[in-house]
């Protein structure tokens, strides 16, 4: 692939990318979270087409119009979220969508092929997953085989996996690893993406670093390097790795306004997370996409699965099993998902900023739209807000107010801890400014503030501390001067 | 009135029109009053419905509801000889539990809607046919309870009573939907349920007692309907029901999509389904066409729902 570059309306999110891979070789191909590591692939994969640039197999130009014709050329896919069919055998995922049959008008399903390929591609990667064995019942790492087996069966000639081991234990993942190394030597050409820039380091003949849409440098075996890895993706000198720089805090134990005390999320059952939040601090949550970063978020405010610890508030335990309970407790949550969680694009701007308070505004059970309008008003005035009006619906509105508007909902419930994730995600540079300053606002007005977000410069500029997580533990607490791009990025990929 | 609301009231004043012209006993005394009696009778539990199509779901029972409390209001007041007002509350609670069975059902162990009241309405018709040894039942003369049947029969200065009382539950309804903090949860719901619980809204609360509301105005109605037929045969007694009120909730501009919809949507569609009955009547059309007819405007009121919603959802952005 030679200098290929993708816009999407309003973002360039491939620049000129060069990457090539040989046969027989595993190239690593990492960056942060937006690099433009998955957009390069769906290229490859022919999911999307390039606005310029050009892909060549085996030397020959090829143009791909679909996922059809990247499978037809012997391009395999293994996605980061499996697209198996649960409630299929392993024999039906392998074939889907090129099942072979019969000979006749029927044209029945040639079952016994299709079990006797997939035996035998299963049989080749080592595993051992009898071809009748429905997905839905197959673990993890197996259904990743069952991938794998059915990128074989298509002749793949060059396989692209994507974070395969992100949900993989440690053994599951050696065995995948054996596997890599065995298609390799059978001359399979394989692009490796992952954030565990460990794995990369053992497992690739060479790594491709993209930053920003760019090429940013590529490291061959020798010099591979985790450290390295880690200067490339964040574009400047490592300094003085500055890791476990404990804060030193006052000692001022009534100033703690959320701790989280041992809490295990629904993801990561097996790791305990603690941390603790003063009034007027903004704690900034680092880490890659799938570090447990939401899934913690998700479980302070009720949303999502909380399987142990306690999570106090003000030095009060607190029991939250829904998001009702979290807000009652002034416990609120800006989520990462605006269109799905955030807001109700079909209702208004009013009915949107409140909804969460709107018993305040009623008596009996009936909304005083006057008290109602106002309040709205205000708020809308307050935070900025562009819209024609407060009855237009939010679904009308850019990424940037419609965020406002999920501030906004919380504003008149004064939170006493608000988390936000993802708070600038598809926001324009100006409304992100404004959104910066509210977070400030909300900490300087008491609320103990946490800030997840995958934007390293606005983890460092708008954040008081800094919690880095990495497969679901928090691997290191950072501020002042040692709160650099770069001593975060280290905790990260730990 | 919003824009959907004035578009079928013009589409009803247009029917009627039509109606009037070809053939003058549509505007008689007694016409209109059979039509409004129809129109209250059902418009009532149509409401009902349509505040669960808002919330996303559906609610099949309804006609079997009306047949089971049919067969045994009769039997309290004709057999069991209980008192009338005791009989009517004992109706009106017994189809708010179904239906807030239904709605536990639906919210709390998370079965689907559709499954839940399809068995709701097999299941009431069999306890209907079971509990009346499937004899008809009926309500005699009436003496006793004179004054329950004056609710289907009567009427106040010319309008049939079941209008008033369909009055009287829309202007509920609308209060309830439009201007209470239940009826802004309902919508929010029914819109998107995630972010409705994400904001602190007790989604499932609000949804079992959509379907808690739907059984009650379902006995209200079997209550009216029991007296107007004055002959309840359990096999048949409200057959089909459910889909008039179906019927008239999306011809009212609701959206089996859930989140939209309004009360006064849902009366004026129980209406234009009644005078699109009354016209198979006046106009010598075989009265064997009369669910064709109401096919044919459920099966246009979802194309301009389908067009609808196809025009107003923009693609989003092509993105990683």
């Amino acid at each position: 692939m030679t200098g290929i570059s993708k816009r999407f309306p309003g973002v360039v999110a491939l620049e000129r990318v060069d990457f090539d891979v040989a046969a027989g070789e595993i190239v690593g191909l990492v960056g942060e979270n937006g690099a433009g590591k998955s957009t390069l692939m769906k290229v490859l994969a022919g999911i999307h087409r390039p606005d310029s640039g050009d892909i060549a197999l085996d030397g020959r130009p090829v143009v791909m119009h679909g996922p059809a014709d990247a499978g037809r050329l012997g391009i395999g896919i293994i996605h980061q979220e499996l697209e198996l069919v649960d409630t299929l055998d392993a024999a039906a995922n392998v074939f889907l969508g090129r099942e072979p049959h019969r000979a006749g008008p029927l044209r029945l399903l040639d079952r016994g092929r299709m079990e006797a390929d997939t035996a035998r591609q299963l049989a080749r990667i080592g595993a051992a997953i009898p071809p009748r064995a429905l997905v839905r019942h197959l673990s993890t790492a197996q259904r990743q085989f069952v991938a794998v087996a059915r990128a074989l069966s298509m002749n793949a000639r060059l396989l692209v996996l994507d974070e395969p081991t992100a949900s993989l234990g440690a053994r599951e993942a050696e065995r995948l690893f054996a596997v890599l190394r065995d298609l390799q030597s059978s001359r399979t050409a394989i692009v490796y993406i992952s954030h565990r820039l460990k794995e990369i380091e053992t497992l690739a003949d060479r790594a491709v670093v993209l930053r920003d849409g760019r090429n940013a440098g590529t490291l061959r075996r020798g010099e591979l390097t985790r450290d390295r890895l880690v200067q490339l993706m964040v574009g400047r000198a490592v300094g003085v790795p500055a890791r476990d720089v404990a804060a030193v805090r006052a000692a001022r134990p009534d100033a703690v306004r959320l701790h989280v005390e041992r809490v295990r999320t629904g993801r990561y059952p097996a790791v305990e997370v603690s941390l603790t939040v003063d009034r007027g601090e903004v704690l900034g949550v680092a880490g890659l996409i799938g570090s447990g970063r939401s899934e913690l978020a998700e479980a302070i405010c009720g949303v999502g699965v909380r399987a142990a610890g306690r999570v106090l508030l003000d030095g009060q335990p607190l029991t939250i099993d829904s998001p009702a309970d979290a807000i009652r407790a002034g416990i609120c949550l800006v989520p990462e998902d605006r269109r799905r969680h955030g807001v109700i694009g079909a209702m208004s701007v009013r009915e949107n900023i409140t909804l969460p308070a709107l018993a305040a505004y009623a008596r009996l059970g009936i909304i005083s739209r006057a008290t109602e309008t106002r309040t709205a008003g205000e708020t809308a005035v307050a935070l900025m807000v562009k819209a024609s009006s407060i009855e237009a619906p939010v679904a009308t509105l850019s990424g940037g107010n419609q965020q406002k508007v999920v501030v906004g909902k919380w504003l008149a419930l004064r939170p006493r801890v608000i988390v936000f994730d993802e708070p600038t995600q598809g926001v324009d540079v100006g409304a992100k400014a404004e959104i910066h300053r509210l977070i400030r606002r909300l900490a300087d007005e008491g609320a103990a503030v946490v800030m997840i977000s995958s934007d390293m410069d606005e983890i460092v500029a708008a954040s008081d501390r800094v919690a880095v997580m990495h497969d679901g533990r928090i691997t290191g607490t950072l501020d002042g001067p040692a709160c650099t791009p770069e001593a975060i990025m280290q905790l990260a990929v730990a | 009135m919003t824009r959907k609301e004035t578009g079928i009231l013009l589409l009803l004043l247009a029917l009627c029109a039509i109606v009037a012209a070809a053939s003058p006993q549509f505007m008689s005394a007694a016409n209109l009053q059979n039509v409004g009696r129809l129109v209250g009778t059902y418009g009532i539990f149509s409401i009902g419905v349509g505040i669960v199509i808002i919330t996303g779901g559906i609610d099949l029972s309804v006609g079997s509801i009306c047949a089971l409390l049919g067969v045994l209001l009769s039997m309290m007041l004709v057999e069991w000889r209980w008192p009338p007002a005791a009989a009517l509350a004992a109706i009106v609670a017994l189809g708010g539990c179904l239906g807030a069975a239904h709605g536990l059902l639906i919210a709390r162990l998370g079965l689907q809607p559709f499954i839940v009241t399809l068995c709701g309405l097999l299941l009431y018709r069999g306890a209907a046919r079971y509990v009346a040894n499937d004899s008809t039942k009926g309500f005699g003369t009436g003496a006793g309870f004179e004054w329950v049947r004056a609710l289907a029969s009567g009427s106040i200065a010319g309008v049939p009573m079941p209008f008033v009382m369909m009055c009287v539950v829309a202007a509920m309804a609308w209060v309830l939907l439009h201007r209470s903090v239940y009826g802004r949860h309902l919508f929010a719901v029914g819109r998107n349920a995630e972010a409705a619980r994400y904001s602190g809204v007790g989604t499932r609360t609000v949804i079992a007692w959509a379907y808690a509301l739907s059984g009650v105005l379902a006995a209200v109605s079997a209550i009216i309907i029991a007296f107007y037929t004055n002959s309840i045969s359990p096999a048949s007694h409200g057959n089909f029901y459910e889909l008039y009120a179906i019927a008239a909730a999306v011809v009212g501009g609701c959206s089996l999509r859930g989140g939209e919809g309004s009360v006064i949507g849902i009366v004026l569609g129980a209406a234009l389904l009644q005078v699109l009955r009354n016209l198979v009547n006046l106009l010598d059309i075989p009265g064997s066409l009369d669910f064709a007819v109401m096919g044919a405007v459920i099966l246009i009121g979802a194309v301009a729902d389908q067009l609808f919603a196809r025009r107003g959802s923009r693609r989003g952005a092509e993105w990683a």
